[in-house]
């Protein structure tokens, strides 16, 4: 039955759906703010899907070149490309429901099936697929809701899009207590920061990523080792 | 309704960029039954490890060192989700006392 892996998706994906369902509220706000109800934010929910591409389409929206639109897109949602490469080996058997794992795979989806969170009893790819749904049901759900409230909120959300980062550092840190080898989580950390200081904030993402990715396949040899190179 | 086309096709632009981000690995690598390279196994292996990094600065890009706050309310903050992690392991709670403070920080001082 998958009642169980139901289950067990929906709690791993609780703070992420309360998180989403908090920030897809601001987006929707945010839209109304800018003359685009709640429809238009939950058509681009299911066209765009991406929280931070979301966010920054919204200025564009009126008059925006579309060749700007599609390079800012590009800069902002290059990071999927890393995500999905990391995930080909995990959803190699997924058949056609590969194709919405991989539509819907968020920075946070992929923080909770990349670090492989499923309890060992699970059906691995009900629970995948679960987790994806719920995430995505709850940000485009968050954006309805604040399509509809307007700006009739009762309190101040400056400050909400913190919970993005504080969902990630927890997941940087159980990772760096799981991991043997802990190379890769100082790469990141280490080549980010110093690409968005030395190329600035616009730019600093696809550097980052591609040294990131180089230094991975120059240093694979220690990391394999340290790692045991084992478990995949 | 000249100005609806626009922010229609803007939408649509967006979501084919962010699609093909998505999708681009898997064309060229993920077709058919042929077994995943070895070398794309490991990066699927030891990218998500980089990845939280990684996005961790993305979310503080904005933050300024040599601003009005020097991003004390950012350190402040990620030091009560660090170490209450490390104490309880939950992560709800974590993402809640460390947003819930970092909200106080930014709003009312």
């Amino acid at each position: 039955m998958i009642k169980g892996e139901i289950k067990a998706a929906f709690k791993a994906s609780l703070p992420i759906m309360v998180t989403f369902i908090v920030l897809g509220m601001g987006y929707g706000i945010l839209m109304n703010e800018h003359g685009y109800g709640a429809l238009w934010s939950v058509a681009s929910g299911i066209i765009i899907f991406s929280g931070t591409v979301q966010f920054v389409s919204v200025s564009m929206l009126s008059g925006g070149s579309f060749f700007m639109a599609a390079v800012t897109a590009l800069m902002v949602a290059a990071r999927h490309i890393f995500f999905s490469i990391s995930m080909i080996g995990r959803y190699r058997e997924e058949g056609k429901k590969k194709w919405y794992l991989f539509y819907a795979l968020c920075d946070e989806t992929y923080a909770l099936l990349s670090s492989d969170s499923e309890p060992a009893w699970a059906n691995k790819s009900a629970y995948r697929f679960w987790v994806t749904a719920f995430n995505q049901t709850s940000w485009i759900l968050g954006s309805l809701l604040g399509g509809l409230a307007g700006r009739f909120l009762p309190f101040d959300s400056e400050g909400i899009d913190f919970a993005m980062t504080a969902l990630f550092t927890c997941v940087f840190v159980q990772q760096w207590i799981d991991a043997k080898s802990h190379i890769p989580a100082i790469l990141g950390l280490v080549v980010t920061l110093i690409c968005r200081l030395v190329f600035g904030k616009e730019f600093f993402l696809i550097p980052a990523m591609i040294i990131i990715i180089a230094a991975l396949t120059i240093m694979r040899g220690k990391i394999e080792k340290q790692e045991g190179g084992d478990n995949v | 309704m000249f100005e609806q086309l626009h922010a229609i096709i803007i939408i649509l632009v967006m979501g084919l960029v962010t699609l093909a981000t998505r999708l681009i690995p898997v064309f060229i690598f993920g077709r058919g039954n042929k077994k995943v390279p070895d070398y794309i196994m490991y990066l699927g292996k030891v990218v998500p490890y980089t990845a939280m990094g990684l996005l961790i600065i993305y979310c503080l890009k904005d933050v300024n060192v040599a601003g009005n706050s020097h991003g004390l309310p950012e350190i402040i903050a990620l030091a009560i989700v660090v170490i209450s992690y490390l104490l309880k392991k939950n992560t709800i709670f974590s993402v809640v006392i460390g947003t819930a403070a970092y909200m106080v920080m930014v709003q009312v001082i």
